[in-house]
């Protein structure tokens, strides 16, 4: 018997805590359904129901400021992903296999602070450099490189938390016993590590790919003239009020994500079956 | 230099193992990244900062006059936000809107991820997954989503209007008027622990899953009652989870643009709007280099803390 005892008697409590993540998960998921909901609503006005239809998907079909900001938004997050899952796992290694190094409180700060620092902070800042090494060198054009840029920011930190997390669950016997038998360091790394760590990998790809497409404050700062981003074109519209068409637009995005996100977490399963299923017979044999 | 210098620095070059530089290029790549672009930005901002504006572009702090080098270092730009009322009234209520809502996610959050952690094991990876599935979805969207449902005629207002909670809203004076809840002190609350809560959920959920439940049969058995349990047991083992969450939720806040500029109204100004529009607007970098300063005086001790937690919470798990 391993369960607590529960604190307001038995009958109670069970009913409380049911009705309290119950209350929890609806609070997370109405605005998201009423979102779907809108979407198919003829009328413009969310608080009319003008029956069920596809006229807002229509119309988004033609809206060429809207899809030249998806394809801007797409290639950006493509980017940073990348770029995240690169920089992050070598931040997380060295994190978790470096235990002593000059700086390193200064490194894992540096790492944990993008975490929180708020955003027009963060965008401010690198804006001013970014203006200030133009004066100087030329380069870069504020545009794709300098959103790029900032969103990798981002990316990397929290990258470097998911695969991070997984390093540390590592069995190291497993990588001592590779360098006994005589392995080289990249070796190790790229025959052990790497498969090891693969599921945080892909997680840490699709995290830094959502928070790169979703960004608003950033790309403000760092986008130049006819770089919008997506989120920055729905942005200015929702200022001025509701727009059915961006609830159409949401809808898409959210069932890309979503299906992602559910696609991203079968393959990790299914990965981490195999790989416990491989462990087992190892050891048996 | 004499020969056998030479030859014995040649010699310890070549005995260098491989490994060392491989060592030196995982540690040297991100971290000279993260210097270049992040703290290397801020360095520029606080120099910005102490600079005066020409007519369109600030001056160099060092400039070569007559063959003189003059340093010019101007705090006019600290002195004003210290004296003027509204930057110190924004700044105040942006820390007020932050605390608000760290609050508000500590109470709804803490029994949501107890509750959570103590479900049936088979039960929390969907729960889990459930928590974190808006976290993928577009924030951007799901915050202008509360807009449909807040303004009037959508489903929460009708809702809201329903139960009479509008009657309390206005005597606490959150709302101006019976039934009318967006750009308001309260949709803006309701945006802003909307978005956070989950942030405040995971910490919260990896602390209290990690627990050992004997200790509170030990408690149990040596005569503590389950509340007297749950408050000297429970809450202090999940005070890093507790700690971590509320600077991921406090600090982030204080400088959010995104949900007051959809949810918030004219009572509602808080400083990522300030700096904002200082750069965009009034193009007055060196203004808006001084308050962003000024805001990252103002979380600098929130972020010490939590990144002491934050490095305590991942590494103790070794």
């Amino acid at each position: 018997m391993s369960r607590a005892r529960p604190i307001l008697g038995p009958g109670f409590n069970r009913l409380f805590a049911k009705g309290w993540l119950g209350a929890g998960y609806l609070f997370l998921y109405v605005p998201i359904c009423a979102l779907v909901v809108y979407s198919f609503n003829a009328s413009p006005l969310p608080s009319v129901w003008g029956g069920a239809s596809l006229r807002w998907y229509h119309e988004l079909a033609h809206d060429r400021e809207l899809l030249a900001g998806l394809w801007l938004s797409l290639k950006i997050a493509f980017y940073t992903a990348w770029g995240s899952v690169v920089l992050g796992t070598l931040a997380a290694f060295t994190l978790v296999k470096y235990r002593r190094f000059l700086g390193r409180t200064l490194f894992s700060g540096m790492v944990n602070a993008p975490l929180v620092m708020p955003e027009v902070i963060v965008g401010l800042s690198l804006l001013l450099m970014m203006v200030s090494a133009q004066r100087w060198l030329g380069f870069p054009e504020r545009g794709l490189v300098t959103i790029w840029l900032g969103h990798l920011l981002i990316g990397l930190s929290y990258a470097t938390v998911v695969v991070q997390a997984r390093l540390q669950d590592l069995n190291p016997e497993l990588e001592e016993a590779a360098t006994d038998l005589g392995a080289r360091p990249h070796q190790v790394f790229l025959l052990v590590t790497l498969p090891m760590i693969v599921p945080s990998l892909l997680s840490a790809w699709l995290l830094a790919f959502t928070l790169s497409l979703d960004d608003v404050v950033l790309s403000a700062f760092l986008s130049g003239p006819g770089a919008t981003t997506l989120p920055l074109v729905i942005f200015s519209r929702a200022r001025l009020g509701m727009r059915p068409d961006i609830n159409a637009a949401a809808t898409i995005i959210i069932a890309i994500v979503s299906a992602g996100v559910v696609a991203g977490s079968v393959l990790i399963a299914r990965n981490e079956r195999r790989r416990a299923a491989e462990m087992a017979a190892a050891q048996r044999a | 230099m004499s020969r056998p210098l030479v030859a014995s620095l040649f010699e310890r070059l070549r005995s260098f193992p491989v490994h060392r530089h491989g060592r030196a290029a995982v540690i040297g790549i991100p971290y000279a990244w993260l210097l270049v672009f992040f703290l290397l930005p801020f360095l520029i901002i606080l120099k910005i900062s102490v600079s005066e504006m020409e007519t369109v572009r600030f001056k160099d702090l060092l400039e070569l006059k007559d063959g003189l080098v003059t340093l010019t270092i101007n705090v006019g730009h600290y002195v004003s936000i210290f004296q003027d009322d509204l930057y110190v009234r924004t700044y105040v209520a942006s820390l007020k809107y932050a605390a608000v809502t760290t609050a508000w996610c500590l109470f709804i959050g803490y029994p949501f991820a107890y509750f959570m952690a103590r479900a049936k094991a088979a039960h929390q990876p969907a729960l889990l997954m459930l928590v974190m599935l808006p976290f993928w979805t577009s924030f951007l969207l799901r915050v202008y989503a509360w807009k449909g449902l807040l303004m009037e005629g959508g489903w929460v207002a009708r809702i809201l209007v329903a139960l009479g909670v509008d009657h309390l809203l206005v005597k606490a004076d959150l709302v101006p008027a019976l039934g009318k809840f967006m750009n308001t002190p309260f949709s803006l609350v309701i945006g802003m622990v909307y978005t956070y809560l989950p942030f405040m959920v995971l910490p919260l959920y990896a602390t209290l899953v990690k627990m050992d439940l004997r200790l509170l049969e030990a408690a149990a058995d040596l005569g503590a009652t389950p509340w007297v349990g749950f408050w000297k047991i429970t809450v202090p083992l999940s005070k890093a989870g507790i700690i971590a969450g509320s600077m991921l939720v406090f600090i982030p806040c204080i400088g959010e643009f995104v949900i007051p500029e959809l949810l918030g109204g004219p009572r509602t100004l808080m400083i990522g709007r300030v700096l904002w529009d200082e750069f965009f607007s009034n193009n007055d970098w060196p203004m808006a280099s001084s308050v962003a300063a000024v805001v990252i005086l103002l979380i600098i001790v929130p972020l010490t803390i939590f990144n002491r937690y934050q490095a305590e919470a991942t590494e103790a798990r070794r």
